[in-house]
């Protein structure tokens, strides 16, 4: 029988504010343990909370973002478990009122796009973090992260495949870096997503029982995880076994996922309206001025980047899938005019060299300007696009001006016809047979002869001026 | 609603509660007396009531983003903890 699989997502995503969703303490990340954390965010008794305005405008701007409704009324609630991870034994999240609700998002598949239903966008408050060391009876407990704002952002079960998971993790992750809400860090967990996936006879209607898959720490992770449980589900369903709603945890180093086997009882949270917190209340004015306040979003650039500077559709998707490629490449294509060179040489050498080494281009040495004097070297003649690449990978390892790395290895491109003809006399002495076979009429020996000219000069020499001599002198010959 | 025993024994367990035999038994008669006596305010109709989650006509304050500018008083929350090493707070190991 084929199936379908049906997915939603759950994202975490923590708010980019200097404090605490409830308190005035910090939230910067690798902080000394325990150094910032105060009564409130600690649940110690008779402090009361409050709300920070910022964690608010940036989870309405996700919503408006989205095209969800705003709550004009909603409320906090606390969520109630014992975990040492919560001072308090409850956390403040909201439940029956979320801020945002009822949107959508758009994602590319397969060269068109296809809406995802957005249930909710909801406030709330982080956990502290455990530490277990390798051996003993102990855990540690740090609670700088505690009480540190994230927003849950739940789709409606509108996924059909990894795939679209894959993409939907991506356009949503592209959507807070364009606004600006979170820095979508996922190695120090400020985006984290889990999955609930069903599968089901294709054409059905009906839903099959979902396991909830959690722990995985990138995008890559979760569509992995989820084809490893539709194959999973479906080998139980071939076999005549029934599945059981579970919470499942992706093993990245193993490629399964498995079963939680959690000892304790089904969660119980009892769900009930934060009595600390009076409900908030957000008038029109407040989310028209946000609304006027909207960045320009990906797709709304990505036509932009066509028109303005005109590279294809298939650039413009490729450098506006993160708003921090689409800054560099914009800055980059106002220092110079071919936007196009920009372009390649950003999703092509730039890219490469940041997925190899695993950096973020925010992150990394090479900066806009070093790049368009880099391209200006190569048009001026001073180097060719090979030593370019060469230049363009000490750039990346080093931040150095691409100018000062030319001088200082001596890479300036050799056109002078002085320096050129003695060089490629002696190849055409040194290599008899291939220059016989070219003479006789086999023209890709002349590519052969070049290669040797070009790697007696160290890829120096300027290819246009090289190719000229080299036919000079072999009519000669 | 009725209370029963295993209502009683479930929300002292999700309450890390332990009670003697004898307060479990007085505890069945006590909440079922209580929720009866609740239960007289189903003689109103809310049907046309929203519910209420809080008592205060009033919308919640809101603060500014701003960090304290104080350090954390480490010592003073640390002092509540049964058992600390430098800076973390101890409890006993909760994953195998």
């Amino acid at each position: 029988m084929e199936y379908e699989a049906v997915i939603g997502l759950e994202f975490h995503a923590q708010l980019s504010t200097q404090s605490k969703i409830f308190c005035e303490c910090s939230t910067k990340f690798g902080a000394e343990p325990n150094t910032q954390v105060c009564p409130v965010c600690t649940g110690l008794p008779g402090v009361l909370p409050v709300l920070n305005r910022k964690v608010v405008e940036s989870t309405i701007m996700t919503g408006l973002a989205l095209t969800c409704e705003i709550a004009k009324y909603c409320k906090f609630a606390r969520k109630n478990y014992f975990y040492p991870d919560l001072p308090k034994n409850y956390q403040i999240s909201q439940y029956e009122d979320p801020l945002a609700k009822n949107g959508v998002i758009e994602i590319p598949i397969d060269g068109t796009t296809k809406r995802i239903g957005i249930t909710r966008v909801h406030m709330e408050e982080d956990a502290g973090k455990l530490i277990h060391p390798e051996s003993g009876h102990v855990s540690y407990v740090d609670f700088n992260r505690t009480g540190v704002p994230l927003m849950e952002i739940v789709t409606e079960p509108d996924i059909r495949s990894p795939e679209e998971a894959y993409s939907t993790a991506l356009t949503l992750k592209s959507i807070l870096e364009y606004l600006e809400v979170s820095d979508c860090n996922m190695e120090e967990g400020s985006l984290r997503c889990d999955a609930n996936i069903s599968i089901r006879p294709k054409g059905a209607t009906t839903l099959g029982v979902k396991t909830e898959v959690k722990n995985m720490n990138s995008f890559k992770a979760v569509q992995k995880a989820l084809e490893y449980e539709v194959a999973r589900q479906e080998k139980v369903l071939a076999e005549g076994g029934i599945i059981v709603q579970e919470t499942r945890l992706w093993d990245a180093d193993r490629g399964v996922t498995r079963s939680m086997r959690s000892k304790e009882e089904a969660h119980d949270y009892r769900y009930f309206p934060e009595p600390d917190l009076i409900p908030l209340i957000v008038d029109d004015t407040w989310i028209n001025e946000i609304r006027a306040r909207l960045p320009e979003l990906p797709h709304q650039r990505k036509r932009r980047l066509q028109e303005d500077y005109g590279i294809p559709e298939y650039d413009a998707g490729v450098l506006t899938a993160s708003k921090y490629t689409a800054d560099f490449f914009e800055q980059a294509a106002r220092l110079y005019s071919d936007a196009k060179s920009v372009s390649n040489w950003v999703m092509g050498e730039l890219q490469r060299y940041l997925n190899q080494e695993g950096i973020e281009i925010q992150r990394c040495k090479v900066t806009p300007e070093k790049l368009a004097e880099l391209l200006k070297l190569i048009d001026d003649g001073v180097i060719s696009g090979k030593i370019a690449k060469d230049v363009f990978g000490e750039i990346f390892r080093t931040g150095e001006h691409p100018a000062a790395i030319v001088k200082a290895k001596g890479l300036v491109q050799i056109a002078d016809e002085d320096a050129l003809v003695p060089v490629v006399n002696r190849v055409i002495e040194e290599n008899p047979g291939p220059v016989a076979d070219f003479l006789s009429g086999n023209e890709r020996t002349f590519g052969f002869l070049m290669g040797q000219a070009m790697k007696a000069t160290k890829g120096k020499a300027n290819p246009k001026a090289l190719n000229k001599i080299l036919r000079e002198r072999l009519k000669k010959h | 609603m009725r209370i029963t025993r295993e209502v009683i024994e479930h929300v002292a367990k999700l309450s890390r509660l332990s009670f003697k035999e004898k307060e479990l038994e007085g505890f069945i008669s006590q909440l079922n007396e209580i929720l009866q006596y609740v239960e007289k305010l189903n003689e109103l109709d809310t049907s046309d009531v929203p519910p209420t989650s809080h008592m205060f006509f009033t919308k919640t304050p809101m603060r500014e983003d701003r960090v304290r500018e104080e350090p954390s008083p480490i010592d003073r929350i640390l002092e509540n903890a049964p058992q600390r090493e430098d800076n973390f707070f101890i409890v006993p190991r909760v994953i195998e």
